[in-house]
C-alpha cells in the first residue's frame, strides 16, 4: 500500500492521468461530433431520396395504374444499389419488390411515416438477414401499400468505423501516456530523487558535497549546476566564517590580553595620577587598534555576504583611478616615490565604486609599505586595461615581491609576512581587496615583476549605455557651487 | 551655545553625551526612546539632534523620517552601530545630515555637531566668499588670496580649503575631510589627508604672517585667526 500510495503521489503519475484524462475527453467529443454530424447528414440524405422516389412512384401510379407501378418497381428492384421496393395488394401479396422479408406491422400501419426496420433482401443469403433500413410505407387507392426505403448498411459501416477510431484511439492514448509516465519516472522523477537524496545528505552536514550533472545541458543539469554554485558559495561563507572565528580567537585574544595586562597593572602599581594616565592613554590607543581590527573584519566579512551584483554601477575607470592617484600622489611623492598612471580612456566597468577605490588604496598603502627597493626609488604603477572582456586593474611596485609560494597565504585574515610586525597593520589589507574582488566575480591575483610585485583584481565591464553613474567629472570645483555637504 | 538633543536608549551613552556636550558650553537634553524623542524634538526649538538608530518604541529612522514629514529641519547627526556605506545611504536618504558610526572619539562627534550647526539652512545662506584674517576664498570666481597676492589652488586644494573655511573656527576631523572632500567612506591607514593638509598649507600659510591652518593634536585640523 506504501508502495502504491508513493507511486500515485509521484508528479509524474499525477500527469500521466490527466494526460489520460484529458486526451480521452477531447478525443471523445471530437468523434462524437464528428458521428453525430455525419448521421444527421447522411439521415437527412436517406429520407431525401426515399421522399424523391416515393413522389415519382406515386405519380407513375396516378398516371399509368398499378401497372406501371409494378412495372417500374421491377425494374428498378433489378439495380444492385441501396434502394428498397416493395408493393403489396390490400391482401398483403406481394406484386413487386426487393424484399423478401421484413415485420407484417410496417405494412400494416401504412401512414406514411418514417421507421427502421430490419429487412431481408430478395436474393441475398440467409446469413444476411439482420440488415437494417429507413422505410416509408404509403397507402395507395385500390388498397395498395407502397414502402420504398433505404439500406442502412453504409451508414451503420461508417458509425462503426468511427466507433472502432475511438476505441483504437483510447488505446493508444493509454499506452502513450503509460510510455510518458514509464519515461518521466524513470528519467525525470530519478534526476529529482537525486538531487534530493544529494541536498539531504548536504543538510546534514557535509558540504563538500556537489550535486550529480549528467552532461546533457537539460534543464536538470542547469539546475544542478546553479545549486552547485550556491553551494560553492555557502562551503566558502562557512568556512570564512570559521576562519574569522578562529583568527579573531587567535589575533584578538593577544591584544585584549595585554590591554587587561596593562589595565592590571596600572591599578597595582600607579602611585600617581599621571601614572594612571600614561596608563589609560595606552589603553586607549590600544583599543582604537583594536577597533580598527573588529571594524575591517567586519568590513570583510559584510562584502563576503553581499551577493554578487549588489548596488553595482556603470563607473568610468579612468576617472576613478585618477582620483585614486590624485588622493595619494603626494603621499607617494612626500615618501620620495613616483606615481604612475597607466590608463585606457573610455573603459567603463561595473562595480562597486567606493568598494574597488579602497581595495586599490589597499594595494597602494602595501606597495607603499612594502613595496620599496632596497636601493633606488620607490615606483609605483597604477594601471587599467581592458583584456579578454574582463578589465584587469593592477598595483604594481618595484620591491622585492613576494615569494611564489607565499602569494596565497597573504590573502588570508591577519596573515602578515612581516613576522616582526613592525610596521603597523592588521594584517587584513589584502583580505579586503580579495573579498573585494571576488564579489565582483574576479580575483586577486599576484604575479612577481623582478623587480617588484604586481597586485591584479578584474572587474567585469559595464554593459555600453546602461544607466548609472558616470562619475565622469573629475573633481572640478567648479560646478559644484551649491554644494551644501557638510 | 547649543541647544541639542540626545535621543539614544543606553544610558551609560546617553549621560557620557550629555555631559561631554554640556562641559562644551551646550545645553543637552536626552531621551531614551524613539517615541519621547520625537514628542521633545517636535515640541521644543533644538539646533541639533543626535539620533542613536537603534531605538525602543520607534527606531531612530522612523523618528527622522516623521519629523521631516512635520516640517521640521533640524540638522540630524545619526549615530550607529551600523557603519557601512549602505547603512550611512540609508540614514542619509531617511533624512539624517551626518552619519557618524558607533564606537566614535568624542572629538570626532563634538567637530561633527558643530559643523552641522554652521551649515547654511538654505541656499540664500551659502555664502559666495569665506574669509578668515587675510584669506579670502571666492567661490564664484573659484579664486584664493590672502592679503594680495593671489593663490593658485588645484582643484581638490580648492575644495579642501573650501570645506575648512566653510568650518572655519571649528574643529574639522581627517574622516569628515575625506567624507566631504573626497566622498570616501573608508578608513585609510595611512597618513594621506595630513599630506594634503601640509600641501595646503604650503601654499596658503608658508611666506605669511601669523598661520590660519592649525593641527588639533589627536582631532583634526582648523581654520582660524590667531587674532579672533
Amino acid at each position: 500500500m506504501t508502495r502504491l500510495s508513493r507511486v500515485t503521489r509521484t508528479t509524474a503519475f499525477k500527469l500521466s492521468l490527466l494526460y489520460i484524462a484529458v486526451f480521452t475527453l477531447l478525443s471523445g467529443f471530437l468523434l462524437v461530433y464528428i458521428s453525430q454530424n455525419t448521421d444527421n447528414l447522411m439521415s437527412e440524405q436517406v429520407v431525401q431520396t426515399i421522399d424523391a422516389e416515393l413522389n415519382g412512384l406515386s405519380d407513375i401510379y396516378v398516371r399509368g395504374g398499378v401497372r406501371d407501378l409494378v412495372q417500374t418497381i421491377d425494374r428498378r428492384s433489378r439495380h444492385p444499389d441501396a434502394s428498397l421496393y416493395l408493393l403489396v395488394d390490400f391482401a398483403g401479396n406481394a406484386l413487386a419488390g426487393n424484399i423478401a422479408r421484413l415485420p407484417t406491422l410496417v405494412l400494416e400501419e401504412a401512414d406514411g411515416g418514417l421507421r427502421r426496420v430490419h429487412y431481408t433482401r430478395q436474393g441475398q443469403d440467409i446469413s444476411d438477414v439482420e440488415r437494417q433500413a429507413m422505410v416509408r410505407t404509403f397507402e395507395l387507392r385500390g388498397g395498395f401499400r407502397l414502402l420504398v426505403g433505404r439500406d442502412l448498411g453504409e451508414q451503420l459501416r461508417f458509425s462503426n468505423l468511427l466507433a472502432n477510431a475511438l476505441r483504437l484511439w483510447l488505446i493508444v492514448v493509454v499506452v502513450m501516456a503509460a510510455i510518458t509516465w514509464i519515461f518521466v519516472s524513470r528519467r525525470v522523477m530519478k534526476r529529482i530523487d537525486e538531487i534530493t537524496d544529494t541536498s539531504r545528505t548536504i543538510m546534514t552536514g557535509d558540504l563538500t558535497e556537489r550535486l550529480p550533472v549528467a552532461g546533457n545541458d537539460d534543464e536538470f543539469d542547469r539546475l544542478a549546476v546553479s545549486l552547485n554554485t550556491m553551494l560553492d558559495r555557502i562551503e566558502l561563507l562557512m568556512r570564512s566564517m570559521k576562519d574569522v572565528t578562529d583568527n579573531i580567537a587567535h589575533d584578538l585574544k593577544t591584544p585584549l590580553t595585554r590591554l587587561q595586562i596593562r589595565v592590571e597593572s596600572a591599578l597595582r602599581d600607579a602611585e600617581s595620577g599621571e601614572g594612571y594616565r600614561t596608563a589609560l592613554e595606552d589603553t586607549l590607543s590600544e583599543t582604537d587598534q583594536l577597533l580598527r581590527v573588529f571594524n575591517a573584519l567586519l568590513r570583510i566579512a559584510r562584502i563576503e555576504a553581499m551577493a554578487p551584483g549588489d548596488g553595482l554601477e556603470r563607473v568610468d575607470v579612468k576617472s576613478l583611478v585618477s582620483e585614486i592617484a590624485e588622493l595619494y600622489e603626494p603621499l607617494i611623492e612626500d615618501e620620495g616615490g613616483v606615481l604612475e598612471i597607466n590608463v585606457t580612456d573610455g573603459v567603463f566597468a561595473s562595480c562597486q565604486k567606493e568598494l574597488v577605490v579602497q581595495g586599490l588604496v589597499n594595494l597602494i598603502e602595501n606597495a607603499l609599505k612594502y613595496g620599496r627597493p632596497s636601493e633606488g626609488d620607490l615606483k609605483i604603477r597604477l594601471s587599467a586595461k581592458e583584456k579578454d572582456a574582463r578589465i584587469v586593474l593592477s598595483v604594481e611596485d618595484n620591491g622585492s615581491g613576494i615569494p611564489d609560494e607565499q602569494q596565497e597565504r597573504v590573502q588570508d585574515r591577519f596573515v602578515r609576512l612581516d613576522e616582526s610586525r613592525s610596521e603597523p597593520g592588521t594584517g587584513l589589507g589584502l583580505s579586503l581587496v580579495k573579498a573585494v574582488a571576488r564579489l565582483h566575480g574576479g580575483n586577486l591575483r599576484f604575479t612577481n615583476g623582478n623587480p617588484g610585485l604586481i597586485a591584479r583584481i578584474d572587474l567585469s565591464p559595464a554593459e555600453p549605455g546602461s544607466g548609472g553613474n558616470s562619475n565622469g567629472q573629475d573633481g572640478h570645483g567648479s560646478g559644484r557651487d551649491t554644494s551644501t555637504d557638510g | 551655545m547649543l541647544r541639542i538633543l540626545v535621543i539614544e536608549d543606553d544610558p551609560e551613552a546617553a549621560n557620557y553625551l550629555v555631559k561631554g556636550l554640556s562641559e562644551l558650553g551646550h545645553t543637552a537634553d536626552k531621551a531614551g526612546d524613539g517615541e519621547t524623542g520625537l514628542q521633545m524634538a517636535l515640541e521644543s526649538e533644538y539646533d541639533i539632534l543626535i539620533v542613536d538608530r537603534m531605538l525602543p518604541k520607534r527606531d531612530g529612522l522612523s523618528v527622522i523620517e516623521e519629523l521631516r514629514k512635520s516640517g521640521n529641519h533640524t540638522p540630524v547627526l545619526i549615530l550607529s552601530a551600523l557603519g557601512q556605506v549602505d547603512d550611512r545611504v540609508t540614514g542619509l536618504k531617511a533624512g539624517g545630515d551626518d552619519y557618524l558610526p558607533k564606537p566614535y572619539a568624542f572629538t570626532e562627534l563634538q567637530a561633527r555637531v558643530e559643523a552641522l550647526a554652521r551649515r547654511p539652512k538654505t541656499a540664500s545662506q551659502i555664502e559666495t566668499t569665506y574669509t578668515v584674517g587675510d584669506l579670502t576664498l571666492d567661490r564664484m570666481a573659484h579664486s584664493c588670496r590672502r592679503g594680495e597676492t593671489e593663490i593658485p589652488l588645484q582643484p581638490r586644494e580648492f575644495r579642501l580649503l573650501e570645506y575648512l573655511m566653510q568650518n572655519a573656527g571649528q574643529v574639522v576631523t581627517r574622516t569628515m575631510l575625506l567624507e566631504n572632500v573626497w566622498e570616501y567612506h573608508f578608513d585609510p591607514q595611512t597618513n594621506v589627508i595630513d599630506v594634503h593638509i601640509s600641501r595646503l598649507r604650503g601654499k596658503i600659510d608658508k611666506g605669511f604672517g601669523a598661520p590660519l591652518l592649525h593641527t588639533i593634536r589627536g582631532a583634526g585640523y582648523t581654520i582660524r585667526d590667531a587674532a579672533q
